[in-house]
């Protein structure tokens, strides 16, 4: 196996801090708005900071989000902002896609845990793939002394076999290993990790997973995996955990956020922000939003503007700058619809810009740093 | 750019072409394509039907599909050729599956089937029946010969293609052998696996308890008769899924996650020979002034005070330029792995479509090629 020790320790992608000036190459077409206004890292600051004194105590940070929202990315830059000032963090993913792997551009990730970064000041993100019949197979090896079989059985599909028979049994191991990272000592009696990051199921999917009561009707009532699962129901209706929503300022995701944010409730799961990500930053004055959607923008006045810039515009590229300005506007305008459907929540919002080419470890690095700007810590 | 175009119109108008089903990663606008596909060809003079999965709400609303009905329903629009007829239906996973069932197995027996509790878990959530049944749909209504067209959207897969793997991977499962040896090991099977399956499957029982391997054990004999059945009919879907009356489009966005997908998928489907017509770069972003971006930039440094209205307006086309520079790069990557796979581009729409007039005009910007 390679070695997991990653390049990425002080990508160049990662800018200086402007939080006034959000236009750089990198962040191109859009900034964060609502972000970069106030937010003092570190601070307890005003009363309508969007981490709050909950999300500080919480050590278990759950991140779903519709799929496409960018749920892993911004659980990983979450990590990587929990992980600054020498602190320790560990990126679980549940799903056995990969995705952190090739967002932090290492190998496959094997059933351990790996350094994957190494944040401002020093602290480190470590990532971890949680196998399911790897885990299954663990139990068996601890509770049944089952551990060289094991590779056989899992040849033959047997593992396979369990787990589809009662999916719930598959919820219940994902977690239960989450639990043991979250809680584990290391040999100085002290937890191990400052924060557990888990990149979970989508929202679809989301309060099912987490609802451990339910899966375990699933298995036996006795035995260790039952005793465990008892432990993860504690561990995720405390203020220990706190679930965090990625969206997008679109109907869909924004549609289920609210479902899921209704169904957590509803299942005492303690629900701590909505982050938005990708989110278009207007360009244009309030005022002119409107008419500037409707196509209603003076061409004449433009015209001069231009041309103040030395730039002679013919109808054809004023056309095509109104129209532009148009979409843009009509953009801006629906996202406010939906920023506000959010807003109703009660819920705190914090907010990330789309990143003209952030799919890669230079993104989540700024998606990070625009987190703690945030007051994220 | 020396690609191949995908042009999309003469595929969706040619008669021979009944088949069209749209896949890709999640998010990308897959439903809306597929919805925009149908109305074009229905506008064309086709009656066609568009499967859908998951519809977003608006969306649902504006081709008449208020619930779940599994069963087509003509949706109320006034089409460009009075010939065409659009169809629209939204796919019940469960009931699909329950119709199957139905169609391959004696009343008594289906009903002691639908009224096991494993049933349940396999009909809803073994990883791949959404995709298998969308297939098991698209079949049972070619059958029918009802439409010129099916249009179906294919959920967004967690990986690969399930709904090529999904059959196989149920009978696998369904096959009895698994179950037969955690309820009874006899001694043929041991000698073959070795003590450490009596203990996997004491471990397994104690784990999920011996009443559900009963039940298991008693649901997979239910089904075993039905298997000659299922791997026919899955073998069937798979042939017409080949057949030269199909035509695959994969849908992406141009970004790096989507891509990589849309290159797994194009890959997978040469390889199973399945008839691959291209991919739709979905929502792309060219320019629709011709500045240059140096003359913009500096210009909108220039009159940032004195004119911040045009100021602003050069900045969203400076903010343009540099996405559609991404996007092409993106692209220019894609394309150099597949050479010979037909492109087309849609450009985004302003606002996300849930009218059939925004649909149309999808339609319009897909086939414009």
């Amino acid at each position: 196996m390679t070695p997991a020790e990653p390049r990425a320790t002080t990508p160049e992608a990662v800018p200086e801090t402007t939080p006034s000036q959000p236009m750089s190459t990198k962040t191109g077409a859009t900034a964060n708005g609502a972000a970069s206004g106030n937010g003092r890292a570190g601070s307890s600051g005003p009363a309508r900071e969007p981490w709050t004194n909950a999300c500080h105590r919480a050590r278990l940070h759950v991140v779903t989000g519709k799929g496409g929202t960018g749920k892993t990315t911004v659980a990983a830059a979450l990590a990587l902002t929990l992980a600054t000032e020498g602190r320790r963090v560990l990126l679980v993913e549940v799903e056995e896609r990969q995705g952190i792997a090739r967002l932090f551009d290492v190998p496959p990730l094997p059933y351990e845990e790996r350094k994957v970064a190494v944040a401002t000041g020093g602290g480190e993100v470590r990532a971890l793939c949680i196998d399911v019949e790897a885990a299954l197979l663990e139990y068996f090896q601890i509770f049944y002394g089952l551990g060289f079989a094991g590779r056989s059985l899992k040849k033959m599909g047997a593992v396979e076999f369990a787990t589809t028979l009662a999916p719930g049994l598959r919820d219940v191991l994902l977690t239960g290993k989450v639990k043991e990272t979250v809680t584990r000592l290391g040999s100085d009696n002290k937890l191990v990790y400052d924060s557990v990051v888990m990149d979970a199921p989508p929202t679809g999917r989301v309060v099912t997973f987490l609802g451990v009561t339910g899966a375990m009707s699933d298995i036996a009532r006795r035995g260790p995996i039952h005793s465990q699962a008892e432990g993860v129901v504690r561990l995720l209706h405390s203020a220990d955990t706190i679930v965090h929503l990625v969206t997008l300022l679109e109907d869909m995701p924004v549609t289920e956020t609210l479902e899921a944010i209704e169904h957590l409730r509803d299942a005492d799961l303690p629900v701590g922000t909505i982050i938005v990500n990708a989110a278009t930053v207007s360009r244009l004055p309030s005022a002119s939003l409107k008419p500037a959607s409707e196509n209603r923008l003076d061409k004449s006045r433009l015209a001069a503007g231009l041309a103040q810039g030395g730039i002679t515009a013919d109808d054809a590229v004023l056309d095509g700058l109104a129209a532009q300005a148009a979409e843009h506007a009509i953009r801006v305008l629906d996202e406010a619809d939906c920023r506000e459907q959010l807003v109703a929540t009660g819920l705190p919002i914090l907010s990330l810009p789309r990143l003209v080419d952030g799919g890669d470890l230079g993104g989540v690095y700024e998606l990070a740093d625009r987190l703690a700007e945030q007051g994220v810590t | 750019m020396s690609k191949r175009v995908l042009d999309l119109g003469p595929i969706l108008r040619d008669r021979k072409t009944r088949v069209v089903v749209t896949c890709g990663s999640g998010g990308v606008g897959k439903t809306t394509t597929a919805a925009s596909m149908a109305l074009w060809a229905a506008d064309a003079g086709r009656k066609v039907a568009v499967l859908t999965i998951d519809p977003a709400k608006r969306l649902a609303q504006a081709l008449g599909l208020e619930a779940l009905d599994n069963d087509p329903r003509r949706v109320d629009v006034e089409l460009a050729d009075p010939k065409g007829e659009l169809w629209a239906m939204m796919l019940d996973t469960a009931r699909t599956f329950d119709e199957m069932v139905g169609a391959h197995s004696t009343p008594e027996r289906a009903k002691a089937i639908l009224a096991n509790p494993f049933y349940k878990v396999i009909s809803t959530s073994f990883s791949g029946t959404q995709e298998y049944m969308a297939m098991e749909k698209l079949s049972t209504l070619a059958a029918t010969d009802q439409f010129d067209l099916i249009v179906v959207d294919t959920p967004p897969s967690r990986s690969a293609l399930d709904f090529l793997d999904a059959p196989q991977r149920l009978s696998s499962f369904l096959d009895g052998r698994m179950i037969r040896l955690l309820s009874a090991p006899t001694r043929g099977v041991m000698k073959i696996v070795g003590a450490g399956f009596t203990l996997f499957s004491k471990a397994v029982t104690t784990v999920l308890g011996g009443q559900m391997l009963h039940d298991a054990a008693q649901f997979v004999q239910l089904f075993e008769d039905m298997f000659g059945g299922f791997r026919e009919r899955a073998q069937h879907t798979y042939e017409l899924l080949r057949a030269p009356g199909t035509a695959f489009v994969v849908v992406s966005i141009c970004e790096a996650d989507s891509l990589r997908e849309a290159s797994y998928f194009a890959d997978r489907l040469r390889a199973e020979r399945m008839p691959l017509a291209g991919l739709i770069l979905n929502r792309t972003h060219p320019p629709l002034a011709k500045l240059p971006l140096p003359a913009a930039e500096v210009a909108q440094e220039k009159i940032e005070r004195s004119a911040p209205l045009a100021a602003a307006v050069l900045g969203i086309h400076t903010d343009r330029l540099a996405v559609r520079a991404a996007e092409l790069h993106m692209r220019a990557r894609f394309d150099r792995v597949h050479t010979d796979l037909p492109v087309v581009e849609v450009a985004a729409l302003a606002s996300d479509a849930h009218d059939l007039p925004a649909l149309r005009e999808i339609g319009r910007r897909m086939t414009a090629a």
